[in-house]
């Protein structure tokens, strides 16, 4: 039992903090889930990449800094500690690269890392379809082999499809083998969002921002090479990402501890507003952003030791994403008729909603704790 | 950072685990304070150093932490002890060296009650040889008070293997009112409870999930019903996020953290709430068969009551809380 920080993490945490204290941008930026507030975001990105700052974890070679996971979740907290802007490139610094670095070919690893460190290649994820939504495995889209051209030919469509207008590249599931089982028969691929054939509509999402996208794909070629993973594995490639998509990586704590220490400044800040059963939820919240963090320093410790957080990672998504809810419905409160302009705690309201939906839904995370957590019968 | 127990601190666990499996099954919880079974009970766990865990070794104690206070107190918590285990292990030894009186201490057995809120309403009374009255809040004086001459009115309660009694006429010890060892005592106390609470929690999670594994209605088990399944999902969820901030909380007070006072309130607000949760949903998820004593259930859900609401219930650990955030709070504290 030991709660303490080394000499070198602690060096770690100076070193990030007053980098981001000089470079954090002043202004916050605009959304990043619209176009004009997307290109900023990658002035942003980029400018973490060339300080090594944009890919901490991965190693030095791919533009990262081979730290540990501990060192991340410092890198994180010092992040949100900053206000520093929302990381646009998630999606593939978070989901698709821990997928390459178990899947990937070395070439696959070497040409597709370093250009999405440098935000380069801007990824999105391309699962779910009109049909397939929790029931991930209905998807629809097929590939079909092409032998003579060496590859693939994609055909069907995607949706919900996060920041798709504005990425340049996909990665997604599509039916292989029409004949095996739901799950067998599927295969994960790497698509240049640019390949003839593909039509990209952005919509709007709840916030008004043209943050979602239906993605079409009409006979679109893609060589094997695009191919990650086996062919008809792609179930199993893609459930590597969830873990990661509901755990740790996708919401540090850093990120709630940050909120709920600006939730306890706006009650400060407030004291008309702030009455006795308000603060009294306001503590609460900032009580669960501690418990989220202790738990994921209790699941560190269980992973770099070897115990792998496996379905317990639905823990995860169904605390942080409960959280973060009640934290914008307390800030609200606070501010009364102020909460309804456009601002970033209604925003951030806007945005919590989403979080018991996307990634999985709630309900999905319930059932999955349930039986494989606890173990209950699945029929 | 290392956030896990330690192999002796596991060690410890494992060896008391073992024991109240033994030695405190349901019928010992049930039976009266007299019987040879709890006898054997208090020995055991005397004989593997409760008493003397965080008394120092110059005293006669294992001089070890609240990084073992915890694992101990979650066991004995899952078993539902019918001792002092809380206010012997964890409250007692700062007190009792500071009056001069540590080797009765480790004389007795699991046999020190307390009573932080001097409500004159005491647990485990029968069996106890000595209380500690006072300290609620981490301040004012603690009385330790001889119990052996003193008259104990048994009360009906919500929990009868909790034995409670109302307290008169004792003889005083002696009384400690340095402020360190007092708010150590209360700070754990509030902790023990909390660990206790996470026992009982998994005890009835565990309970739960066995029994809608093999209940069937309508041709299958009960607990492949979606309904059931979420409400477990969102008890363990509960679980699962107060207990590392028990573990905190005692590492925060084995460290003399300047945080430790906000982290066993924080532990605590959690952990009772949590076990309200899982009480609450173990019921309901049994059906009628939660709903009587002939049944084992209701002996861990009314202990986890009592302690939900004793060393400061939730409401009142927010409260507290709150004040360490800054948070402007118009009223005051109650005393309980
Ligand atoms: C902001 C946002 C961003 C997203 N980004 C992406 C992205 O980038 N790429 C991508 O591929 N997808 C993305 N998604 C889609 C997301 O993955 C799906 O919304 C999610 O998987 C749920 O599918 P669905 O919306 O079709 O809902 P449905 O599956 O139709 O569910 C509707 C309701 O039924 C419930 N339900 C369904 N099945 C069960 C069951 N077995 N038991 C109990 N209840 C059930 C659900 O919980 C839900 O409440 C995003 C979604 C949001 C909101």
């Amino acid at each position: 039992m030991d709660l303490t920080w080394s000499e070198s993490e602690e060096a770690f945490r100076a070193e990030a903090r007053e980098w981001l204290a000089a470079n954090v941008p002043r202004e916050p930026l605009p959304s990043g889930d619209t176009r004009e507030g997307f290109a900023r975001h990658l002035e942003w990105e980029r400018k973490l990449f060339e300080a090594r700052w944009a890919v901490v974890s991965w190693p030095k070679e791919y533009g990262g800094r081979d730290a540990s996971l501990w060192e991340w979740l410092i890198f994180e907290e010092e992040y949100y500690r900053a206000g520093a802007p929302q990381r646009v490139t998630q999606n593939g610094i978070f989901l698709l690269a821990p997928t390459l670095f178990e899947f990937g070919t070395k070439e696959q690893r070497d040409t597709l890392l370093p250009r999405m460190a440098a935000a380069e290649d801007l990824w999105c994820q391309g699962w779910s379809e009109p049909g397939a939504g929790s029931d991930l495995a209905g998807i629809r889209s097929r590939a079909e082999r092409d032998d003579e051209a060496g590859g693939w030919r994609l055909t069907g469509q995607k949706t919900w499809t996060t920041r798709g207008a504005f990425c340049t590249h996909l990665f997604g599931l599509f039916r292989t083998d029409p004949t095996a089982q739901r799950h067998r028969g599927l295969t994960y691929f790497l698509v240049p969002l640019d390949s003839p054939g593909v039509t990209v509509r952005g919509f709007e999402r709840l916030d008004g921002d043209e943050g979602f996208a239906e993605v079409f794909f009409d006979n679109v070629f893609v060589p094997d090479s695009a191919v990650l993973g086996e062919v008809n594995q792609g179930w199993q490639v893609a459930m590597a990402t969830t873990g990661s998509e509901r755990g740790l990586t996708l919401r540090s704590p850093g990120r709630f501890l940050r909120a709920a220490e600006r939730l306890v400044e706006l009650a400060q800040a407030h004291p008309e507003a702030a009455t006795d059963p308000l603060v009294d939820r306001i503590t609460e919240v900032w009580m669960q952003a501690q418990a989220y963090q202790l738990f994921t320093l209790a699941q560190v410790t269980d992973i770099v030791e070897g115990r792998p957080p496996g379905p317990r990672s639905s823990l995860n998504k169904l605390y942080w994403s409960e959280l973060d809810v009640r934290l914008h419905e307390a800030a609200l409160e606070l501010l009364g008729p102020q909460g309804q302009t456009d601002n970033p705690w209604s925003r951030g309201f806007l945005f919590s909603l989403a979080g018991p939906i996307y990634a999985g839904t709630n309900e999905i995370q319930r059932n999955i704790v349930a039986e494989r957590v606890l173990g209950l019968p699945r029929k | 950072m290392r956030f896990a127990l330690t192999a002796e601190q596991q060690d410890l666990r494992d060896v008391v685990h073992e024991l109240v499996e033994r030695l405190c099954p349901p019928a010992v919880v049930r039976s009266a304070p007299d019987t040879p079974a709890v006898d054997e009970l208090s020995r055991a766990l005397a004989e593997v150093g409760v008493p003397g865990l965080l008394l120092p070794e110059r005293c006669g104690g294992l001089g070890l932490d609240e990084n073992y206070l915890v694992p101990l107190l979650t066991e004995t918590g899952w078993a539902a002890v019918p001792l002092p285990v809380l206010e012997t292990a964890g409250v007692a030894p700062a007190v009792l060296e500071a009056a001069g009186l540590a080797d009765r201490l480790l004389a007795d057995g699991i046999a020190v009650a307390a009573d932080p809120a001097g409500s004159g309403l005491v647990r485990f009374a029968p069996r106890a040889t000595l209380l500690l009255t006072g300290g609620w809040g981490g301040s004012g004086p603690i009385t330790v008070v001889s119990l052996s001459d003193a008259h104990r009115e048994p009360v009906a309660a919500v929990d009868p293997a909790a034995h409670l009694c109302r307290v008169g006429a004792p003889t005083v010890l002696g009384v400690v009112d340095d402020p360190r060892v007092v708010e150590l005592a209360w700070q754990r106390g509030v902790l023990g409870a909390a660990a206790q609470l996470i026992g009982l929690s998994r005890r009835m999670l565990e309970m739960t999930v066995e029994y809608v594994g093999s209940r069937t209605q309508f041709g299958v088990p009960v607990g492949s019903f979606q309904a059931v399944k979420h409400h477990l999902a969102d008890a363990l969820l509960q679980v699962e996020f107060a207990a590392p901030a028990v573990a905190r909380a005692g590492f925060s007070l084995a460290t003399d953290s300047p945080e430790r006072d906000r982290d066993v309130s924080l532990a605590k607000a959690l952990a009772s709430e949590a076990a309200r949760r899982v009480a609450r949903t173990a019921i309901q998820c049994h059906g009628a068969i939660g709903y009587t004593t002939e049944y084992d259930l209701h002996l861990y859900a009314k202990r986890a009551w009592a302690l939900a609401a004793d060393w400061g219930s939730a409401a009142w650990h927010r409260a507290r809380i709150a004040r360490h955030l800054g948070l402007a709070h118009t009223g005051t504290l109650p005393v309980h």
